[in-house]
């Protein structure tokens, strides 16, 4: 099916997984095997990639890093409820075809199909992300980001399914924009309600989920490299050991990372329950999660975080 | 590719037909798998490669997997099939029940029984209902009825009727429907009066020769709200909860009758999820199914916990956009009353409007004298009755009214009194 499709500038784009995961640890994402997979794969297969998970796990990122190792363009198109196609895909400049007409009126007698023509041009074309990522590139086709596609409705996830799976957009008047090179497309969504799988379908799925420890204790070096080995040890341990309590709102990795550099900013140099309670505001948002780890819940935590430490 | 060496698929005509037959192992077990992903699939094998089982776990799992319950299904099947095809035959018969869950043999006993004998196997209980087969019978039944003795119905307490009244109350129940007022959304639509809608007036005008004849205007689209209800089916509230299942099915499968979409949960010691069965178009077939899934009917009540799954599991899930709440339980828990505080306040916070149906406010003298109800009063929108179809009907009423509170305000007033 995608085989025919043109591959275009590929350059840059790695050839194997291996390299996957080469040219984005050189960006400082640190990514496991099976995310290196299917970065590999909606790539060469010039497929949008789906990434759901909990909030704070990288999905953002990934686009990001990309765009920089691949060194392309990257557009980002922020859900939200109520987004519509003049927000997402185009919109016409209104009040500079009112001057326009005007101004011919003035002129005297346009000729009324020169007119059509000259205001309904790029002139007078707004483009929103979408229009924008079909358009040629010369550093090869942008790297579009599709962010948290959960927040917005049923309706324009429809209205993605013709952009997604053929790479145009239409335009009354202008007629259908055929993107010359897909876009590399990356869709995210947090999951706070079920994309339809009519769109799914036509992505390649992943979910991701928290790191493990090993991986953990890499992206922070990556993130944060200033900080000390002992103390982003004794972080994630901490984190890693929260994210079994039954919170309401389980800490990221992005807040694993605010939290170190937090730390970092206090000088702090090993973690005790008091500098704990003191900015636990940078790894628990919900007052029920902090009210949680008041008291000595906190020192248990960290003993106990500490103790899984000892035989590495 | 230098490391990996490509696999044509014409040279390979097993893979693609094994990696055909996984598919159709995977779509047994529940995974909704077209054509297109199975060719999509053999496409990704061959750009990935093959030299690591890994790597093709995961080249598959990207293909086939679009949910993640759907993972651990997936990491079972792949695990079972690419050791030894054959050896899957025998394991899917024993394994996909589990799976597959209460699914595959529903359609077949859906009439047989009445759902509500089926969900109910406590003894003592009197409602043996009759075996009606057929909805024509329910209909004679309902024609029969002389308006005053429908009148009469309603007003009856669902706990009060008999086996016959009760068959009769839920076939008025299923004719309900609970009406809402659309909410307006960020989008428009075309309109005679409200806003200017410039792309339309300049069309407009380039018709004319670009001469503006008259304004086009646009106003908001509306949109339906979700309605969440969260049932209570311990002892208690047994005779209610089938009852109001009942509804929430009439309303669930009411097309065109306003919410966007129904989402039910029971709960008794623990939270299930019944959406899903509410769907199906037969009401005894959809509340048996329903009652399978829930183990915990007729058992205890632990209200705290419940919600506290329902906040952690599900509230960001179905509470966005606007929903509302349908919390139907007699608030009688033995759990901490500050927890189930908590809890409530949690669920008020994430909820559009959280509306409490307590059948115990039929009695005239009820006082929120229990803890839990006390704990949970002050976290509710409105306080109302479910006890009977007259006051079901009164909730149609008022549940698109922002400032209805039912009779919360005067029971809040006998706490701190």
């Amino acid at each position: 099916m995608q085989v025919g499709r043109k591959e275009g500038n590929l350059m840059h784009t790695p050839t194997s997984i291996d390299a996957v995961q080469t040219m984005l640890a050189d960006q400082g994402y640190v990514c496991d095997r099976a995310l290196g997979t299917v970065v590999f794969l909606s790539l060469s297969l010039g497929r949008p990639l789906f990434l759901e998970g909990e909030a704070g796990v990288g999905k953002t990122e990934i686009a990001k890093a990309l765009a920089a190792a691949l060194g392309r363009r990257l557009i980002r198109l922020q859900c939200y409820e109520g987004l519509d196609a003049s927000s997402a895909v185009y919109e016409w400049n209104f009040p500079a075809q009112m001057v326009a007409i005007r101004t011919a009126e003035a002129s005297g007698g346009a000729d009324r199909k020169a007119l059509q023509t000259e205001l309904f041009s790029d002139d007078y074309l707004i483009e929103r992300p979408l229009l924008d990522a079909m358009r040629p590139d010369e550093n090869g086709a942008p790297v579009l980001l599709i962010d948290e596609l959960d927040r917005t409705d049923e309706p324009f996830e429809a209205f993605l399914l013709e952009a997604l799976s053929d790479f145009q957009v239409t335009i009354p008047e202008l007629g259908t924009i055929k993107a010359p090179e897909p876009p590399i497309v990356i869709v995210t969504s947090n999951r706070t309600r079920e994309v339809h799988d009519a769109l799914k379908r036509r992505c390649l799925y992943h979910w991701v989920d928290y790191p493990n420890f090993d991986r953990e204790m890499e992206i922070l070096q990556a993130r944060a490299p200033e900080a000390a080995a002992e103390l982003s040890r004794e972080v994630v341990a901490f984190v890693q050991r929260l994210r079994t309590e039954d919170l309401f709102k389980k800490p990221g990795v992005a807040e694993t990372i605010d939290w170190a550099k937090c730390l970092l900013a206090l000088d702090v140099l090993a973690l005790s329950p008091e500098v704990i309670a003191d900015t636990l505001g940078a790894i628990l948002k919900y007052q029920d999660d902090i009210q949680k780890l008041q008291g000595s819940e906190a020192k248990r935590l960290l003993d106990e975080a500490k103790a899984s430490l000892e035989p590495a | 590719m230098p490391e990996y060496a490509p696999l044509e698929l014409p040279e390979n005509p097993r893979l693609a037909g094994n990696i055909t037959h996984f598919a159709r192992a995977l779509r047994r077990a529940g995974l909704p798998i077209g054509t297109g992903r199975v060719m999509d699939a053999i496409t990704a094998v061959t750009k990935a490669g093959f030299t690591e089982k890994r790597d093709f776990y995961w080249t598959l799992h990207a293909c086939f997997v679009s949910k993640p319950e759907h993972r651990a299904v997936f990491a079972q099947i792949f695990r079972l099939y690419w050791r030894d095809p054959r050896y899957l035959e025998h394991m899917m018969a024993a394994m996909l029940p589990a799976v597959r869950g209460v699914q595959e043999d529903r359609g077949a006993q859906a009439a047989e029984k009445r759902a509500a004998e089926a969900l109910l196997d406590g003894a003592g209980d009197d409602i043996d209902l009759p075996d009606i087969e057929e909805g024509g019978t329910e209909i004679e039944i309902d024609a029969s009825l002389t308006m005053s003795a429908e009148e009469q119905l309603k007003t009856l307490d669902f706990e009060q009727m008999s086996t016959e009244e009760m068959a009769q109350a839920k076939a008025m129940l299923a004719r309900m429907a609970l009406p809402v007022d659309p909410m307006p959304t960020r989008r428009t639509r075309v309109a005679g009066l409200g806003r200017i809608d410039p792309a339309r007036t300049l069309r407009a005008a380039m018709r004319q020769g670009g001469e503006m004849r008259d304004l086009k205007w646009k106003t908001p689209r509306v949109c339906y709200p979700n309605l969440v209800a969260l049932c209570d089916i311990s002892g208690s509230m047994s005779q209610y909860s089938r009852v109001v299942l009942h509804f929430l099915h009439a309303v669930a499968n009411a097309k065109g009758a306003g919410w966007a979409k129904v989402h039910a949960f029971t709960f008794g010691t623990r939270l299930t999820n019944i959406t899903r069965h509410l769907a199906q178009r037969d009401v005894d077939a959809a509340l048996q199914a329903a009652g399978a899934e829930a183990q915990d009917w007729e058992g205890g009540t632990r209200i705290g916990s419940c919600l506290e799954t329902f906040n952690r599991d599900w509230s960001r899930r179905v509470l966005g956009q606007g929903a509302v709440v349908l919390l139907i339980t007699d608030g009688l828990d033995r759990d901490d009353p500050d927890a189930l505080a908590k809890q409530m306040e949690r669920l008020h916070l994430s909820a559009q409007r959280l509306i409490w149906i307590n059948p115990l406010l039929r009695w005239e003298d009820f006082a929120p004298r229990a803890r839990g109800i006390a704990a949970m009063l002050p976290h509710v929108d409105s306080f109302r009755a479910g006890h009977s179809i007259a006051s079901i009907e009164e909730l149609a009423q008022v549940i698109s009214l922002r400032d209805d509170v039912g009779d919360r305000d005067r029971l809040l007033r006998m706490i701190t009194a």
